[in-house]
């Protein structure tokens, strides 16, 4: 089994944990995930603020690429640049002048029928039905799943079912023995972009999601997008001097819960890349 | 060169395509002049050799519209013409007509934007067909035939 | 050689503002047959048409076109004028220059090319146009009103009164509708049971009204002053002239954990059961479906306890047939449930409830006895938010439409928390406040000023519990656009009003059409808001549309004074478009071969056989007839006669043909 990859600059740079995690499960599933040759930015906040056409070349041109390369089915882990992709796919297949632009400024003729797949789709599709076999080690805590924005949103175009309340990622955890709590903060907003500008707003609004899920019985946050984790982890300072008190709860990558589970080792997983340590005995007992 | 205008005659149903057309003209949505429409109590009544003559007579395209399936005013008439619209649809090619100069729609009362859409459409589509000369070309061999 | 007179009219400036309607009369004038044309600016006044009439009368004129708006607008005006003047009605046809020409193409010599188009094809259609008149049919002074709410109570009395018999059908065991479950009502505050029941009463006791409750439409067929309607009377598993409504049996009930209907959920019922207290008729039903005699073929408690013996497990659905000249539907509306609310919490959160929720809890014979008490563990809540536009408003939804009741029943159930919880706290989340209607805006002022109610400009994003209290975050768009959170006990959605489920296939069951909401459509949305695109037959009340009770009383009065003016005649004229089979000399009598495909075809069975008798009275041929009562003018016959011996007087063979042979002949 092969499937293209589309790693992202998150991949590479800040979360390099959810692409070693990945790509550890993968292997152990026998899935090979390959890299689209010459990969470039998604276009991510800053392009379709700025310039539409922009915004979705840069995307068209990873499209193209993974065209060139033959792939069927292109993994995207990271939400953000999932949600890029996506939203160019379907307005390049909705909007045929603008396929025409951009077509011209690739010097290709997309097909634009490659099925992107987000994390969760991928591993619903190609991990799940193997889990039962492949979880070596069951986590028997209470997790919280955080789904954030960019995975279910807009409704019309990511077709969620439950969009306020999504399941998908609580039915994985249940799978590899965890119970997901249920909890109201799924897909509330973690502050995004506002990690650098105002650190003061990521603070004030992650640090509800962590208090509620903290309240809430959770002993570790889980979630499936490079910005959330860094918003729910690194920015941990903040949220604490917005709680006034110390939560030490870990935020982990779904697929780190996974590798876990599989019994990777944490090293294998990336555990130790977090901010706030993974403490061992939480996540397995 | 100006463009080919299509002679596009519609065959609509007195109750919901007749009225939708209505509607279209009260939201004063613009369509193309080339359409011209006949009334119908209802699709039913449609005998399809009034299709032929049509096209006998110069038409190049023809739009068939009327109730919503269980919408009809008089229960079924529109399905007794899809029925026959289905078995003559069949016949076209015999005939030397292509299928696609024939529109065949639904259109409610409620729908005067629908309306417009399906005389663009057709107007475009039958455009690009170009005129329907085959059956010209026939009766002038007939009349060449009769006059040796 | 016909002699047609023309008129083209301006329509003010809506044709002529696009089409030069002076060189459309002039080429007009010189089609073959045409003895008079002419131009004016508005045909339908009354100068236009006396226009008409003159030149009818002047010039001989055995046709009329008149060139102008659509058939469907003033054909019956002018062929009026015809008539005035002379000249059979069905002489004269109109060309609809104006929704189809002028109102939809730009100015330019094509639309007034397309106008002098259409006017030469109904030319060419007059030409062959034959004289024709009216059909009379008898009215039967009896009509059918479908649902039991006000709406249905309203017309059904109002035509009563007005000396006509009435069949009332309701779905559930009992009438009265959404208003015998509302506590008080605005913007008067008084108790709806208390100015509703006694209507209900006055219902079952006139003489002239016959109520069938727990009964559905199955099926209408026939036209107007002639509908055949098919009731299913369910069976209610009682003898309703043994019972006496002791109600021993739903006290004796073993199932009494039946979430019910009357309360919304929030209270109980048994299996064998009577809605409310106040119910008409006061006889219970058995609810088959959580019997345990019927489910587990065991119990039959009733049976035993019942002092008349009038419980009858056995009986059977019945059909009833009922012969009625006009139906009025009155089967109102429903409101989105709290599981259609992603952000409210999908419906988990037991103390999000609806308005028709909050309406029980406030009602005195509701499951609290009027005591604002939460669901969830029945505290008083101290603090309480209003959720305005819950689902309306809203694309989304898929309901952009504005509810229309909801501004106010919120501003009444605020109102009501406050004089019931004097140190509650309430909250309003509105978009607008749309309080049109006599004292209606005064009454929400109240709310604001003299209950002390906190009005916030903004929506709500989310609701979700926290420690046993909903936390509900949403934005004040007044105060510096702030997000607010309020920690409250319950929540009230005023949901969003929609059709009631199966509408959709009750409009198919009559041949009404409906809009896109399933809400059924009136023939006019200004000038025929009671009627309905098929004679008739009339709306009345929350089925149109969302409707407050004075609305849905005005409308119900109005359905059954149409109703009424129907009654008061005999007969009915109709129009002559109806199809007849052809005859012709003899030998041949007449082109039909009698293969009756026609009869197939007939949705209304009009088309029976005839012999055709030699002066001996043997039979030489059998040929198909049409009965000119039961045709409705369709045609379908005519495209299925083979020989081409049936056809339609209006839209004959040889109309249609001369109109698409003109039409394409320049």
């Amino acid at each position: 089994m092969k499937l293209g990859f589309y790693p992202g600059c998150s991949l590479t740079g800040s979360s390099r944990e959810y692409n070693e995690s990945i790509l550890a499960i993968s292997k152990v599933a026998g899935i090979e995930l390959a890299e689209i040759p010459d990969w470039n930015c998604c276009g991510a906040t800053a392009a379709h603020n700025l310039n539409h056409e922009l915004s979705v070349s840069l995307p068209a041109r990873n499209l193209a690429l993974a065209e060139l390369a033959e792939m069927e089915e292109l993994v995207v882990p990271c939400a953000a640049c999932f949600n890029r992709l996506v939203m160019t796919q379907r307005e390049l297949n909705e909007n045929e002048s603008l396929l025409a632009i951009v077509s011209e400024k690739l010097q290709f003729k997309l097909k634009n029928n490659i099925k992107i797949l987000n994390v969760i789709q991928f591993l619903e599709k190609y991990v799940l039905p193997q889990l039962d076999e492949l979880v070596k080690k069951p986590l028997n805590q209470d997790v919280a799943c955080y789904y954030g924005c960019l995975l279910v949103r807009p409704q019309k175009v990511m077709k969620a079912d439950r969009f306020e309340d999504p399941m998908s990622m609580d039915l994985i955890m249940q799978k590899l023995g965890a119970k997901a709590i249920d909890w109201p903060f799924k897909t509330e907003c973690c502050g995004a972009g506002f990690s650098v500008s105002k650190t003061e707003i990521v603070g004030e609004l992650s640090g509800k999601i962590v208090r509620n899920a903290v309240d809430r019985g959770a002993k570790a946050i889980v979630v499936a997008c490079p910005m959330c984790h860094s918003n729910l982890d690194m920015r941990r300072p903040a949220i604490e001097s917005y709680l006034k008190r110390k939560v030490d709860v870990p935020v982990i990558y779904i697929t780190q819960a996974i590798a876990l589970a599989m019994g990777l080792t944490p090293k294998q997983a990336g555990l130790q890349r977090h901010f706030v340590p993974v403490n061992l005995s939480v996540t397995q007992n | 060169m100006t463009e080919f205008e299509p002679k596009i005659v519609a065959f609509v149903c007195n109750w919901c395509t007749y009225a939708g057309a209505d509607l279209t003209g009260t939201s004063r949505i613009k369509y193309a002049q080339n359409v011209k429409i006949i009334r119908f109590p209802c699709t039913g009544r449609i005998d399809f050799m009034l299709l032929l003559k049509a096209f006998g007579e110069g038409a190049d395209g023809i739009i068939v519209s009327g109730c919503h399936p269980n919408d009809c005013h008089y229960t079924s008439g529109n399905f007794h013409a899809r029925r026959r619209w289905i078995m003559f649809r069949g016949l076209l090619d015999l005939l030397g007509i292509d299928v696609r100069r024939i529109q065949y729609s639904w259109v409610s009362a409620a729908e005067g934007a629908k309306w417009a859409d399906v005389v663009n459409t057709t107007v475009t589509a039958i455009r690009e067909l170009g005129p329907y000369t085959d059956y010209a070309k026939v009766a002038n061999y007939l009349e060449k035939e009769a006059n040796v | 050689m016909s002699k047609i007179g023309v008129f083209i009219c301006h329509c003010g400036e809506n044709i002529s503002a696009t089409v030069n309607c002076g060189k459309v009369a002039e080429v007009a004038g010189k089609l073959e047959g045409v003895a008079y044309s002419t131009d004016y600016k508005y045909m339908c006044s009354d100068p236009g048409q006396t226009i008409i009439k003159q030149m009818i009368k002047e010039k001989g004129l055995d046709g009329v076109v008149v060139a102008a708006c659509s058939p469907r607008m003033h054909e019956p005006t002018f062929r009026k004028a015809c008539s005035e003047a002379g000249l059979n009605p069905y002489l004269c046809e109109m060309a609809n220059l104006r929704e189809h020409c002028s109102w939809v193409h730009d100015k330019s010599d094509a639309t007034t090319q397309k106008a002098i188009d259409i006017v030469r094809t109904l030319v060419e259609k007059v030409k062959h146009n034959k004289p024709l008149s009216t059909i009379k049919v008898p009215v039967t002074k009896k009509a059918l009103v479908i649902g039991g709410g006000i709406a249905g109570i309203q017309a059904s009395l109002d035509i009563a009164n007005a000396g006509h018999q009435v069949v009332l059908v309701e779905k559930e065991p009992s009438i009265g509708g959404h208003m015998s479950q509302l506590s008080e009502t605005f913007p008067t505050l008084d108790c709806s049971q208390c100015i509703l029941t006694p209507r209900m009463v006055e219902v079952a006791q006139h003489p002239n009204i016959t109520l069938m409750t727990y009964a559905e439409l199955e099926k209408l067929d026939g036209f107007i002053g002639n509908f055949k309607a098919t009731i299913r009377k369910k069976a209610k598993s009682i003898d309703e002239k043994l019972c006496t409504g002791c109600g021993l049996c739903t006290t004796k009930c073993p199932t009494k954990k039946i979430p019910s209907e009357f309360n919304e959920g929030l209270g109980f019922r048994t299996a064998i059961y009577v809605p409310f207290p106040q119910a008409v008729p006061n006889k219970p039903v058995i609810d088959k479906l959580n019997c345990q005699y019927y489910l587990k073929g065991k119990c039959k408690v009733c049976e035993k306890v019942c002092p008349t013996g009038a419980i009858r497990f056995d009986q059977e659905d019945e059909l009833v047939e009922l012969e009625v000249g006009a139906v009025v539907v009155a089967t109102g509306f429903n409101i989105m449930t709290t599981s259609e609310f992603p952000e409210y919490g999908y419906g988990k959160y037991p103390d999000v409830i609806t308005g028709l929720q909050f309406e029980r809890l406030a009602s005195a014979s509701g499951p609290t006895l009027g005591e604002i008490r939460r669901p969830s563990d029945g505290k008083i809540p101290e603090k309480i938010v209003f959720i305005a536009c819950a689902g309306s408003r809203d694309p989304a939804k898929g309901k952009p439409y504005c509810s229309k009741i909801c501004c106010m029943y919120t501003a009444k159930h605020a109102m009501l928390y406050q004089h019931k919880v004097h140190h509650g706290e309430s909250y309003v989340f509105y978009m607008d406040i749309r309080a049109a209607g006599k004292n209606y805006d005064e009454f929400t002022r109240r709310a604001i000023v003299e209950d002390k109610v906190n009005y916030l400009r903004g929506r709500v994003s989310k609701v979700y519990e926290e420690n046993g209290k909903l936390i509900v975050k949403g934005v004040d768009t007044l105060l510096n656009a702030k997000p607010v959170e309020i920690e409250v006990d319950m929540v009230v959605l005023a949901s969003a009003g929609v059709a009631n489920p199966g509408s959709e296939e009750l409009a198919q069951k009559m041949h009404i059409s409906y809009d896109a909401y399933n809400f059924f459509s009136e023939a006019h949305p200004k000038l025929k808001p009671v009627e309905t695109n098929t004679a008739g037959i009339y709306l009345a009340g929350a089925c149109q549309a969302p409707k407050d009770i004075p609305e849905t009383v005005a409308a119900a009065s109005g359905a059954a004074a149409k109703v009424a003016i129907l009654f008061s005649q005999n007969e009915l004229s109709r129009e002559p478009v109806v199809a007849v089979v052809n005859r012709s000399a003899p030998p041949l009598y007449s082109t039909c071969v009698g293969c009756f495909m026609c009869a197939t075809a007939c949705p209304y069975s009009a088309i029976g056989e005839e012999e055709i008798k030699d002066r001996k009275g043997n039979v030489i041929k059998k040929v198909a007839k049409v009965n000119p009562g039961l045709c409705q003018g369709c045609g379908t016959c005519v495209a299925f006669c083979r020989s081409k011996s049936i056809d339609l007087d209006g839209y004959t063979n040889e109309q249609m043909y001369s109109e698409v042979m003109a039409l394409l002949n320049e």
